[in-house]
């Protein structure tokens, strides 16, 4: 946590006393006690309970205790293909959960559909709820969902209010999507990428 | 019934129930596949001679499913419906077929005959459009009720015509 000086050089601390923002308090207890609602529909629901289960064990970052009523969770991990006659379903469960809430859509087929672009499938949940976090991987491995947990912390804490107000408007709202576009001066130009020269360089020697 | 007392003569069994299908419904065709006797009925006798082969011992309903011959070579009708029969009585089975064709594919139902075919002809009625007379419950099984279409029909697009997307998108202002 964050801890911020105070105004008057003149005002003394005791001990054990730390000072900071509210909101900054409120989004530490918030990311380090996700619950999240399994929504898993397919293969990566195996990937889901393996990152529960004792090996990699998701406890350590504050999110093992899943509940399977919406009312007690703040974080939807959907896991798994979506179809049409599921969706209403996940919506549903979606508009149950209280606020704060978050979403995490893992693994290739609830982020695009995957390989199921078929009559019944929906291409990709982020057409109709929204989704913090997107985990590729076909299923993805447990790291990679621990991973995408550890960066949903890191946004909770960094844009967290008391009040919500994040996700307020619109504009918030857009600001919050995890797939953020390319910054125009990110080029793949190598002679004005110093980065991108050294990477050639590299797989050069090691291709020689 | 059949003599059970011969298990080896496989063909004469086979043929009694052929020869009692047609007795009772003129010359049809059948063939052995893989040692599994099939054979052909006209879809307005189709119920009857499902009766009576139940009649003969095939007491256990395995499958009713369909198959769309749209652009397949030589073919003569658009629908091809599969009866699976097994008469756990006798070790038999039996693939009966019949064909039904636009605009209303309609075949009696044997929902009367064999209760486990009620969901069977549910899912063919959904994914394929064959109306089942008779039957009592004709609903989708698998699909949406608001859906219209019947996909698994060979004229009907893979990735649909855009049913799958026809739904409210809920944002953060929303909920």
């Amino acid at each position: 946590m964050a801890v911020t000086q105070p105004e008057s050089p003149s005002l003394e601390l005791p001990e054990n006393v730390v000072v900071s923002r509210l909101d900054e308090l409120a989004s530490w207890c918030r990311k380090n006690s996700l619950w999240p609602m399994p929504f898993a529909t397919a293969c990566c629901g195996i990937e889901l309970m393996a990152t529960g289960a004792a090996k990699h064990d998701l406890s350590r970052f504050g999110a093992e205790v899943f509940r399977f009523s919406p009312r007690q969770c703040d974080l939807m991990i959907v896991a798994g293909r979506v179809v049409m006659k599921m969706l209403p379903v996940l919506q549903r469960i979606w508009q149950q959960m209280h606020e704060p809430k978050w979403c995490i859509s893992m693994g290739a087929c609830a982020s695009t559909g995957g390989v199921f672009d078929t009559y019944a499938v929906v291409q990709g949940i982020d057409r109709f709820i929204p989704v913090d976090m997107y985990v590729p991987g076909c299923p993805p491995r447990p790291e990679q969902l621990i991973q995408a947990i550890i960066d949903l912390q890191d946004k909770i804490q960094a844009e967290g209010t008391v009040a919500g107000r994040e996700f307020n408007t619109r504009q918030r709202q857009d600001t919050k999507r995890a797939l953020v576009e390319c910054p125009d001066n990110l080029t793949l130009d190598a002679s004005r990428n110093p980065n991108l020269q050294r990477e050639l360089s590299n797989s050069a020697i090691n291709l020689n | 019934m059949t003599n059970t007392s011969e298990p080896s003569t496989d063909d004469a069994v086979e043929n009694a129930h052929v020869s009692a299908i047609n007795a009772f419904c003129g010359p049809v065709e059948s063939s052995i596949y893989r040692d599994q006797q099939r054979v052909i009925v006209p879809v307005e006798k189709s119920f009857d001679a499902l009766s009576m082969l139940k009649d003969r011992g095939f007491d256990l309903f395995i499958d009713v499913t369909c198959v769309d011959y749209l652009e397949y070579r030589k073919a003569k009708h658009r629908y091809g419906l599969v009866y699976l029969l097994a008469s756990t009585i006798n070790a038999e089975r039996l693939t009966v077929r019949t064909f039904v064709d636009d605009p209303q594919p309609t075949v009696a139902s044997v929902v009367p005959l064999w209760e486990a075919a009620n969901w069977l002809e549910r899912e063919v009625w959904d994914l394929f459009g064959i109306h089942f007379t008779g039957h009592p419950d004709l609903r989708r099984l698998v699909m949406p009720e608001e859906f219209t279409a019947h996909p698994l029909r060979k004229d009907y697009p893979l990735q649909g015509r855009g049913e799958r997307h026809n739904f409210p998108v809920i944002t953060r202002d929303h909920s």
